[in-house]
């Protein structure tokens, strides 16, 4: 029997569950590597090289090299562990969350310090504000 | 007896961090988040607590995938700040408390919460961005802390009744240990946001104003909120939240709220702080 998974109707959000980590296992697992300097300078020297060293799938290999993040999200990657991508490009958490939401930094800036995104229509999927 | 003689919350954003540590806390950006810590730095200075039981979680930093350990206790002699991969923060070693922390260890795992024991860790920003918060930019730490690492990051967390049962019997071993102590605990996170996906940005100032509320007068009912919840209105980092209860749970019913501030944001962030007293 499946359990019961009532957050999948949360829109624009993957919950990082059972399913989600052990898709991602081996992808999140590259990514702590690159919290060392020595690390990111190889991973950087040739991305394609140091991605083949994991066995993750080519669409997750993919979503790294085009830095596709809410791709990586669908295939089991984690905020917090692509997040070392974001300091591997050094941007910051910010801009990568603005990527992710579609925005320029500028325009999501402007909007967190308006007070945020709204909660009001972004709860169900397909609902209306 | 050790006493336990307050509760506080806050967020733990790492922006909050670097933010101090590059100097800018004045610049219009920061200046409103860290005037709401004012207060609070002077009270801690008068309180001078001996150990603070600082619940936080790991950001795919000490812990990856390879162990994920629901609840860990730090019963270590120092922490070492780790590096998250801009270097370590150019903040002191954190020191243990060690006898207390196995005393709770013990207590706690006796009443049916399988804690896992950790003595070598290195802390991140969930940890040292309260202590810098609280106590700005020392020499030295002048507390002892006990770190306690909550997983909120692979699904699911603790449920927020679990924390907050657990938070309760924290406070049973606190109050059994005899050396004369006086401690606070500490529960960090939140408030709303969400870092990922199409929807990141999201804040709910109305859910996290609730939420502060209820954490004074009725956290029985913060108890009985469900994960989904929390990610739905609250933001999917928003069930950092739960973090909350573990503090909330091991003080007294009734409480004094000392003081309270609210800030939208920090970065991706609402930033909550609140200081609860026991009566
Ligand atoms: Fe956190």
């Amino acid at each position: 029997m499946a359990l019961d998974k009532p957050y999948k109707d949360i829109p624009g959000t993957t919950i990082f569950d059972s399913d989600q980590a052990r898709l991602g296992y081996h992808v999140n697992q590259f990514c702590m590597t690159l919290m060392k300097p020595e690390n990111r300078e190889r991973f950087l020297e040739n991305e394609r090289a140091y991605l083949d060293e994991w066995p993750m799938s080519e669409a997750q290999k993919r979503a790294v090299l085009d830095r596709d993040y809410n791709a990586l999200l669908k295939l089991g990657a984690n905020v917090y562990y692509f997040g070392k991508l974001f300091f591997t490009d050094k941007i910051s958490f910010e801009k990568g969350a603005s990527l992710m939401a579609g925005m320029s930094q500028d325009d999501y800036r402007e909007m967190m310090v308006s007070g945020g995104r709204s909660p009001d229509g972004n709860r169900f999927i397909g609902e209306k504000s | 007896m050790a006493r336990l003689s307050a509760g506080v919350s806050m967020s733990h954003v790492p922006a909050i961090g670097a933010a101090v540590d590059l100097g800018k806390t004045d610049e219009p950006y920061w200046r409103p988040l860290f005037e709401g810590f004012e207060f609070s730095r002077a009270w801690i200075a008068g309180e001078k607590p001996d150990v603070i039981f600082l619940v936080y979680n790991d950001h795919a930093v000490t812990f990856g995938l390879e162990t994920i350990p629901t609840f860990a206790i730090g019963c270590g002699e120092r922490f070492e700040i780790a590096d998250e991969g801009w270097g370590p923060r150019p903040v002191p070693t954190v020191i243990g408390a060690p006898d207390l922390a196995w005393h709770v260890r013990q207590s706690v795992i006796q009443e049916d919460f399988d804690l896992t024991t950790l003595n070598e860790m290195k802390v991140d920003h969930g940890l040292t961005v309260p202590l810098t918060l609280m106590y700005g930019q020392p020499a030295e730490w002048p507390c002892r802390v006990i770190p306690f690492a909550v997983n909120v990051i692979v699904y699911p967390p603790p449920s927020g009744r679990r924390c907050f049962e657990l938070g309760k019997a924290i406070r049973r071993a606190i109050d059994s240990f005899d050396e004369d102590l006086n401690v606070q605990i500490w529960g960090t996170g939140g408030m709303s946001h969400q870092l990922q996906g199409p929807r990141a940005g999201l804040i709910n100032q109305e859910f996290d104003r609730n939420f502060l509320d209820a954490l004074v007068d009725d956290p029985e009912s913060l108890a009985a909120i469900p994960h989904v919840d929390y990610m739905r209105d609250a933001g999917s980092e928003g069930i950092e939240l739960v973090m909350w209860l573990i503090m909330r749970g091991a003080l007294n019913k009734k409480v004094k709220e000392l003081h309270r501030h609210y800030h939208v944001p920090a970065s991706n962030t609402a930033v909550g702080h609140i200081i609860l007293q026991n009566d």
